[in-house]
This record gives structure tokens, sequence and C-alpha cells, in this order.
């Protein structure tokens, strides 16, 4: 194990630098700059601005220049926030994402997976297509439009919840619920069809056959079973949600990290860009390894370091 | 039975959840409380390095320059208490009120406006803005890098008397000094933290009406300051401006009671607003200019016959009316209404007249004359812009309206992502390209300057010698009796070839509590709280 | 007890061949006979047809069309000359949206398309192969998605703009999804192999002396239909929604032509004073999503080899 940890750390560090570099090259060969503006900057201006960035540099130097502070931990000055670090900003934002985010998958989970499983339960009868029904209107309304209505009924018309803005319990729900809708509605139908997989399965019929408790079968041998899929969607989910939604943050202005990874490439904020596609990557770098030893967990046979031979 | 229970006791253990975390109720608030979405997170609120009207907003009600603007653009009295203006117009001694204080209680002197001007035009500190002060002597040469910071000609006589010597005569030059670039600067504070004083409310030293006391989570509140000259003047207890960027969830805050005044509105929902709320919405004038830009060195659009074909071709009201909806004017001219012109309360709009008279006959007639009688054979070109659904619509609009009255085919819309399309207008790589501009002050130049040839913002690639020699003429005149009519004379051969097309004068439609009086919106965009106050 | 051989007589050949042996069926058709059984998929099937029939002659048999404008007549709630009433300038919203179905469902189909085939190999193999392997893989995809999409688009809307000016915003649109949407698949199929391998059947195919590749497509990835088709279902509405959230980018159709995405987007900023803007191109999307989903799940019950009597 230790040994198979190791390895994958430096397919970890490999990555992340291919990860670096191409979003570097990416971001310089697009057109447009940081300092480039509807109403054009005077020529000494510009200059000056870009030997403060060390922009008229020539770009191999920039790049190692780049990677020297990445390496200490220090990720830079941000272009447009003037006299903040990118370090700053992340560490200011990310909590109130992460914090939405976390309540979004608990949310997603909490009802997904049992709603999942009652599905599978009773298949093909009410409420499993009620819940096939629901979930696949969640499916197809993304977040900005359920984050719309929902703002729409809750806070215009009935007027129960704050339209926006962060701050107490009341301003998480709606956005929660927004960022929730999707996972909820895929965990619930990913659960019910490995659900049904897993219920067809030999030693289920067995177990019911030796006359073990149903819900203990069910729980022991059946739902954990039938979790290895959510449990993969969650490594790329939890990376993606904690780090927040552009869409879900812009509509109810929440002060999250999730509207500089859309802002900063608008605003070509090329440290702000590069801050954040690495922060993202390492959380799913982390995400996914953590999914992978809870599937070690959950199925003891699945061996992650490869083998040698058969059996 | 037992599933559902589960099911349910799940719900249950979400609802406690949301409800167990999160901060408590809020504060509650007490006196006059005005909220007002100033639209975004300000990148920086340091005066010498801001660009932005959020940031100017924002900065407004805690700073204060030499003069602030009254509703009417004019410059009035502020930290300075009178000025004095030499013969030729380039020299200014300004006189400072003696009892102005710092929000720490310091004093206020001259000295903080020449340091906090040095600063800013400081090469190394890179301000965008510098340029505002380069009508100030030596002030070019030293952030071009090139002259010394000890000849720029800002010089402290005593603690209360500053004296300004200028590179030409701009009689706007009053008005500038209420630019945030302009404001004075608390020296020790700057000294200790160059880069990050202006990070945190409690680092900064501010000297206008409000002082700030919170900045976290979207909003930024205020309390008055009392240590402002003007103090009784003030108030609002407190002031909390939030940084919503949706236009509708804008609205629906507004709407829901969450802040009294909107900086902008969603144009589709104008209409509703008229009939809905009447009393509060308000449509404010904003000293810019909705138009495309024409690509005078690629086919067909070099030929100013097709040029002005195209402009005479489209229908401005029905644009105003139907898509942009927000109480814009149609735009027959470049430099929009509300700029004084020499005659006491003459405006320059009215006293210059209109250019272009839509008129689809003569359109192709002048579409015939450049080869392409009733379209036949026009190569069709690309209408470029920004994303954005209203810049769509009015391209969508356009296009309609070339096609069908003047029967050509072949052109297209594309969007670009704002970078992109930056770059693309820059290097001229459009047909016709979307632009908008707004005054910098409130004088014609200020849309007349940038068309010279070669100009850093002239993206039509047209240029005239007459043209370029008045605008360089008007560096050196100061008298308004002078300037104006060469200015007349600039937009009268830039219209006549018309490199660009207006569309519509801008406007600021914004909602406003029927209870909020005394505010001043600024024609260059801003609102100043100062004499604020909620009427019951 | 006594046996007379008399008791016993053959069967003839014919009753052999009638009774005991069923007609060898493939895999393919005894799925779609199973399909064929279950109503609400056949609903959902003949639904899908309809709507892919009525993108494509749909348009041609519309009295308007997708761009014509009438100033008098915009923003109008339905009625019998504008069935979905009209929008902001006046264009009738039920032809643009027969446009829109074209270019939403071809989206559709290429992110499923892309979704299915990469994704299921791609995580087929590295679930498969395990160790090593697995892990160059994986990595490969967590760079994938850790690369900003956007720069990904904007890149290859300014590159293939110059290539390719005439349908740029298509073409690099279908590019751009396939760059993305096989990631959740692979990552899915490769945990589903991942403990699927280790079950006895893999390894009675293995001692057998099966090839690896005739395991893996016809033991292995058949056995995790269920979360395949889950994922490819949910591929579509992702990708009808990032075109719509790419046209921001300026990929995509160009204006006036208009998909569900971008008709459902641009109506959010007017949706208080004309509801009816979102209300039918988020129905149009729904009823597809719904007729898709539940063919998808008979499709799952009718491709699961568990459920092969």
């Amino acid at each position: 194990m230790l040994n198979y940890l190791l390895r994958r750390f430096f397919s970890v560090i490999l990555a992340l630098w291919i990860v670096v570099t191409v979003t570097f090259v990416f971001m310089h060969i697009i057109p447009g700059g940081p300092f480039q503006r509807e109403k054009a900057l005077p020529p000494a201006i510009k200059a000056n601005i870009e030997a403060r960035y060390k922009l008229d540099q020539p770009l191999h130097a920039q790049y190692l220049d780049y990677l020297g502070h990445l390496v200490r931990g220090d990720l830079g000055p941000s272009f447009k926030y003037r006299g903040r670090s990118v370090n700053d900003i992340i560490k200011e934002r990310f909590p109130v994402s992460a914090q939405l985010g976390a309540t979004a998958i608990l949310i997603a989970l909490l009802v997904g997976v049992p709603a999942g499983i009652l599905a599978a339960l009773k298949q093909n009868k009410i409420p499993d297509y009620a819940v096939m029904f629901f979930s696949t209107i969640g499916i197809a309304m993304p977040s900005f439009v359920v984050g719309t209505t929902l703002m729409y009924f809750l806070a215009y018309k009935w007027g129960l919840l704050p339209a926006a803005m962060w701050g107490s319990y009341k301003h998480m729900i709606m956005p929660a619920i927004a960022l929730a809708g999707l996972p909820m509605a895929f965990i619930a139908r990913l659960t019910r069809s490995s659900m049904l997989d897993v219920l067809n399965q030999d030693y289920m019929k067995t177990a019911v056959a030796k006359g073990l408790p149903q819900m203990r079968v069910l729980w022991v041998h059946g739902v954990k079973n039938a979790l290895i899929p959510v449990i993969t969607y969650l490594g790329p989910l939890v990376a993606g949600v904690l780090t927040g939604s552009f869409i879900v943050e812009n509509i109810f202005a929440v002060p999250g990290l999730g509207k500089h990874f859309v802002t900063s490439i608008y605003n070509r904020d090329y440290t702000v860009i590069l801050g954040v596609t690495i922060f993202y990557c390492v959380l799913l770098i982390l995400a996914n390894l953590l999914v992978d030893l809870a599937y070690t967990l959950i199925d003891p046979r699945i061996k992650l370091g490869g083998r040698k031979e058969l059996v | 039975m037992k599933k559902y229970a589960l099911i349910i006791a799940a719900l249950l253990a979400v609802a406690m959840l949301i409800s167990g975390c999160g901060g408590g109720e809020q504060v509650t608030e007490e006196g006059m409380v005005v909220r007002y979405n100033v639209g975004t997170e300000p990148e920086t609120l340091d005066p010498a390095l801001m660009t932005g009207i959020p940031e100017s907003t924002m900065l407004l009600q805690m700073y204060e320059g030499l003069t602030r603007l009254d509703a009417d653009n004019n410059p009035q009295a502020a930290i300075a208490e009178s000025w004095d203006v030499s013969e030729d117009g380039t020299e200014f001694t300004f006189h400072l009120r003696e009892d102005v204080k710092w929000s720490n209680g310091d004093p206020i002197t001259a000295h903080d406006f020449v340091f906090a001007w040095k600063r800013a035009l400081d090469p190394e500190l890179a301000g965008d803005y510098a340029y505002m002060l380069y009508l100030v002597e030596g002030a070019e040469a030293y952030n071009s890098g090139e002259g010394s910071v000890d000849d720029i000609a800002v010089t402290a006589e005593d603690d209360h008397t500053l004296k300004v010597k200028l590179v030409a005569g701009a009689p706007y030059f009053i008005s500038l000094t209420a630019f945030p670039t302009y404001y004075p600067l608390h020296q020790a504070t700057v000294e200790a933290d160059n880069e990050g004083w202006a990070l945190s409310v409690d680092t900064m030293v501010t000297n206008g009406p409000f002082k700030p006391v919170k900045w976290a989570e979207g909003t930024m509140e205020y309390v008055p300051n009392e240590n402002y000259w003007d103090a009784g003047a003030v108030q609002i207890d407190r002031l909390v401006f939030t940084m919503v960027e949706d236009e509708s969830t804008e609205l629906t805050m507004f709407e829901t009671g969450a802040i009294e005044m909107t900086h902008t509105l969603p144009g589709p929902e104008i209409p509703r607003l008229k009939t809905e709320r009447p009393d509060e919405l308000h449509i404010f004038p904003y000293l810019g200019t909705y138009y495309y830009i024409f690509n005078c060195e690629k086919a067909p659009l070099d030929d100013v016959n097709v040029r002005k074909a195209l402009a005479l071709a489209i229908d401005r009201q029905a644009i105003v009316e139907n898509v942009t909806q927000g109480g814009q004017l149609p735009a027959y001219a470049f430099v929009p209404p509300g700029i004084a012109d020499v005659a006491e309360g003459s405006d320059f709009r009215e006293v210059g007249g209109e250019y272009i008279t839509e008129d689809i006959a003569e359109a192709k007639r002048l579409l015939a004359e450049a080869g392409y009688p009733d379209g036949v054979g026009f190569p069709g070109f690309e209408i470029l812009h920004n994303t954005s659904e209203m810049h769509k619509m009015i391209a969508e609009a356009i296009l309609e309206m070339w096609e069908q009255n003047l029967g050509i085919t072949g052109i297209t819309i594309t969007n670009q992502e704002w970078g992109v399309y930056l770059a693309s207008r820059d290097e001229g790589a459009f047909d016709v390209a979307r632009a908008g501009w707004i005054g910098d002050y409130v004088e014609p130049n200020t849309f007349l300057d940038m068309w010279v040839t070669g100009g850093g913002n002239n993206n039509s690639f047209w240029g005239d010698a007459r043209y370029d020699q008045i605008i360089s003429d008007l560096l050196l005149i100061s008298d308004p009796a002078e300037r104006l009519p060469l200015m007349h004379e600039a937009e009268d051969i830039l219209m006549e070839a018309m490199p660009i097309m207006p569309i519509y004068y801008y406007t600021l439609p914004s909602l406003v509590s029927t209870k909020l009086k005394g505010y001043v919106q600024l024609t260059i965009g801003g609102v100043d709280f100062k004499n604020a106050y909620l009427a019951e | 007890m006594q046996l007379s051989t008399g008791l016993f007589k053959p069967l003839p050949q014919k009753v052999i061949q009638a009774d005991l042996v069923r007609p060898s069926t493939t895999y393919w058709q005894d799925a779609w006979r199973r399909l064929k059984q279950n109503p609400v998929a056949m609903v959902s099937l003949v639904l899908i047809v309809l709507i892919i029939l009525v993108a494509i002659i749909g348009p041609l048999l519309s009295p308007y069309s997708y761009s014509e404008q009438d100033f008098i007549r915009k923003n109008q709630g339905p009625s019998a000359a504008h069935w979905f009433g009209t929008d902001g300038l006046g264009r009738d919203l039920f032809t643009r949206i027969l446009y829109g179905a074209r270019i939403s469902l071809s989206i559709g189909f290429v992110a499923s398309l892309v979704t299915l085939g990469v994704g299921v190999l791609y995580g087929g193999i590295s679930g498969f192969a395990g160790g090593r392997v697995d892990n160059i893989m994986m990595r490969f995809v967590d760079i994938m998605y850790s690369i900003p999409f956007l720069l990904w688009v904007i890149l290859m809307m300014v590159y293939l703009k110059e290539k390719l000016p005439e349908n740029a915003g298509l073409i690099s649109m279908y590019f751009a999804l396939g760059l993305v949407f096989w990631l959740p698949m692979a990552r899915i199929v490769r945990g589903q192999i991942l403990s699927l391998k280790e079950q006895e059947f893999v390894l009675a195919a293995h001692t057998i002396g099966a090839p690896k590749g005739r395991i893996l497509l016809r033991h292995l990835i058949p056995n995790c239909v269920g979360p395949i088709i889950v994922t490819a279902t949910l591929a579509i509405p992702e990708a009808i929604f990032t075109e719509a959230f790419l046209s921001f980018v300026g990929l995509g159709v160009s204006a006036p032509r208009a998909s569900w995405g971008m008709l459902a987007s641009d109506a959010l900023t007017s949706l208080k004073s004309y509801p009816h803007l979102l209300f039918f191109p988020a129905a149009a999307i729904c009823i597809t999503l719904l007729a898709f989903n539940f063919l998808g799940d008979g499709l799952r019950d009718a491709l699961d080899p568990k459920m092969r009597k």
C-alpha cells in the first residue's frame, strides 16, 4: 500500500506539472491580455504595468519565475485585483464555496441515495416512476434555471427567503438546492441502476434464500456494492462543488471562489487562472485518491496496486 | 413503510443540517440605513490604481478631492475653499480649507495632494489612470520614465496652498480635480504599506463624508466620518453597498426590499416596471454613445457611400423603443447631449444638430452609387459584438433592417468573448464591430480626440489631416469660445466620413426607492450619497 | 418396480428442435425482444422518433421563419397565430424551438456518442489493466478535468475560425464537447470494472483461456450497462446547456439562429415579465430528456445480461 501511495504521489506531481504547463501555454496563446482595456492605455502606462508584472520578459523566463514561486507555495499577485495575492483570494473565497458545496453534496447524498434505493426496490411501480420522473427533471434543468425559478417563487413571489447575498443560513438554502439538484438526481439514478444490478446478483438471491433478515442483506450486501458508481461520481463532484459554481454564485451573489474560475479567464488574470486551476487540480486528485481507497474498503477484493498474476 | 420513514428521516436530517449551520441573525439595523447595489467587487480601493465606475463610486463616498461634482456636473469647492487661475489658464492656485481633517483626526494639508499625485504618477506603481494627471507639467515625462519626480509642477506653497502648472490651458481641469486619481492620500498610512494599505477597512484613512467599517462577504459598509469638514450635511447613519453582479438578481433584491437603489436594470423588464413601479423607475442621463465601428480598410466598408448607406438604413427609434427599452435616445451624431456649449444654458448637441437623416431611398441611392444597385453584388460582411444578450439582440435587429431595407445579403453575426473581441478590434480583425464610449470628463473632446489618425482607440483605421490638426490645436486653446467651434468642425468631418455609425445615446435606467432623496447620480457614472436621506 | 422398455419411445426429431432448444438468438435480438415488451420504453422511443422528425421537417411546415422580426407583435404570449408566443424581437417562438431542436439534438447525440464510444472503452481498459497503466490513464483524466475548459474553447474558437470560417462555431462546439464529455463515463466504467474483474465469472473466463479483449467487451462492459446508460443520458442535457454556456465565448451557432439552451438562458433576464420565453424551451428539453431517460431505463433492463433468460 505504501509503495502504491508513493508511486501515486509521483504521478500526481507529474500531472500537476503538466496541468500548469499546458494552462500556462494556452492562456498566453489566446488573444487578449490582462491589461487590454476598452479604452486603450497610453503606451507609456502599458509599458509601466507590463514591467511591474514582468510581462515584458520572455515567456520562458515568466514560466520559470512562476514555477520558482510555485514550489514555495506562492501563487503570485493578481493582475486584476491590485494588491491582492492569489493565495489571499483563495483563502478568503474558498471557505464560502466549501461551506455551500458541502451542504449541497450532503443534500444530494441524503436525498439521492435513499430515493434511488427506493426506486430500485419498487422497480416499475409508482414510487419508481415518481423518482425517475423527478430525477429526470432534475437532470434536464440546469442550475441557472433551478436557481432563477427558486428565487422567483421563494424570494420574489412569497418572500420567504432573502433573494441573494451571504451571511446567514437563510442565504444558503436556495443556492444549496440549486447546486444540489443535478447531483441529487444523478445520484438517485445511479443508485437505482446499480441497486438493480446488485439485487439480481446470485449472492443476493442466495442470502435471501438462506433466510438472512432482509434489511441486513440489503445493507451489507446490497447498498454497499451499489454505491461504487456513486462514490466514483463523488470524486470530481466534491472537487467541483467545493470550489464553487460560477453560475450559482453569480445568481445568488455568493462571494465564493467559483466566479474566479471563469472571470479570471475573461480578465486574462494569468496568476489567478493558474492559481485556481492548481488548487482545483490538487483537490481533484486528493478526492480521487480517497475514492480509490474507498473502493478497497467497500470491496476488499479490489486491488489498486496492480497484480503480477491472476487470483 | 420503513423505507418511507427512512427517506423522511433523511429529509429531516437535511433540514436540521441546513438550519444548524451558517451565522446567526443579522445584527439589528438601527438609524437611517441606505443600501445601494454598486454592481461588482471593487478591483482595488486605492485611488491611484482604480479604473472602473464601481470603484470610483465606492471611493466617492469616502474621499474628497479639491472639488466635488454637483448634480449638474459642476465642480464645487470641497477640500479647496477657492482657487485662482492665471491669465493663460495654465496656472492654478488652490486654497485649502484650514479645518479639514483625515478620518483619524490628522490635518489634511497641501502636502497630502502633492504626495498623492506624485505617487499616482510613479511608473513603478503603474496605475492605469496615471494619464488623468498628464495635464500637469512634467507628469507625463516622469510617468514615462523620462523625467524626474521633482519636475512635476505641483507644489505646496504652505500647508493650505497648492500650486499646479498645466501643460496647456484646459477649462475642464477643475472638474478633473474631483476625480479619484486627484484625491489626497494620508502619507503615513500609505508609506507604511504601499501595496496593502487599501485592502482593509482597518488601515484605510479617508477624508470623505463616510468612512468604511466593514468590507466582507460581498458588501461594503460605511458610517459617517465625524472628522469630515461638512459632517453636518451627512444624514445617513449607515450606508451599505452590495456587490451583486447579476442584473435580474439585483432587480429581485430591490423588489423584495433588500436595497433602496439599483445601479442598472435588465432591459426586457423595463416595460413592466414602467407600469408597475412608475414612481421608482428613473432613467438617468449617461454621458455615452453606443455605436458600430466600420473597418475603413476593408472592402466594401472602405467606401464612404457604403458606410453612409448603412447608417441611413436603420431605424434607431425602433431599436431604442423595442430592443433596448431603457429610455435611450436615438443617436444621429456622435457626441451625446448633456455637454454645455459656449452660450449660457446651451447644449453642444443642440447647437451641432443632427447629422444623420434616416432615409431608405437615399440609402439605396448611395449604395447604387457605390456600385451595388439594390444590393446586387454586395459582398456581405460580419458584425462583431462582445457577448451580451443585448448586443446580440441589437445586432439581430440591425441585420434584419439592412437586409430588408437595402436588399443586401450575406451579413453574419459573430460574438466573441471580451478579451478576444478587444484583440480583434485592436488588430482590425473585423468588418463591423459594436462599441461604446463613456466620457471621461464633461467636454466634447473626450468623444473626439479618440478619432485622430492612428490613435490607440481609433479602431476604424480612418484618418483625416484636418481632423488631426484640430485635435492638436485644441491642446493649446483654453478659451471655450474658441474651443467649441473647433470641436463642432471636428464632428462635421467625422460624420461626413462616417467611420462610425452612432446608434443610441446611453442612459442609466435604475430603480430608486421613493423614500430615498438627496442622492446625486452623475452623468459620467457613479452616485454620490453625501447628502442623501430617507424621507418618511 | 418393473420398467418395461415399451414405456419409452424416442421423440421425433422435429419435436426436440421445437420444444427443447429455443431458436438461437443473438444478444441484440434478445434485447430488442425484451425492449418491445416494455410499454414505457416503446412510447419513449416513438416520441424520440417524432421529435427527430419534427426537427427535420418541422421548420419547413411553419409559416414563419426563425429570423423574421416584427416589433409590433413582440413578447406576446401563446395564441392561435403563435402557438408558443413571440420573443423580444417579435419572432415566432415555436419556429425558433423547431430550429433549435436541430442544433440541440445534434449536440446531444454527439455528446452521448463520445461518451459511449470513448468513455466506455477508455474506462474499461484502464480498470481492466489496473496497476501502472490505470494510474497513468487516470492521471490523464485528472489532467483533462483540471485544464480550464474555457481556455480550450477560446483556443478552439480562435484557431478553428481560421481553418473553417463558415461553420467554426458548431464544429468547434463538437470538438469541445468531445474533449471532455467522456471523462465522467471513463471514471464510472473504470470503477465498475475494478470491482467486476475480481468476480468469479471473470476468473472462470480467464481459466478457460478467453482473450483479454473478449473478456472486457463480452463479459465486463455488458455488466456495467446500468451506470453506462445513466451516465450517457446525463450527457445529453449537459451538452445542451454547455452549448448555451459556450455561446458566451462565441462558440455554437451564430445569431439569429438559436438552440434550446440559448433560448432558455436568454429568457432568464425577462423571466418576471415574459415567463413563456423560458417555459417552452425548458419544456422541450424536459420532454426530450424524459423520453431519452425512460428509453434508457428500458434499454438497461433489456441489455442487462443477468436478466437474460
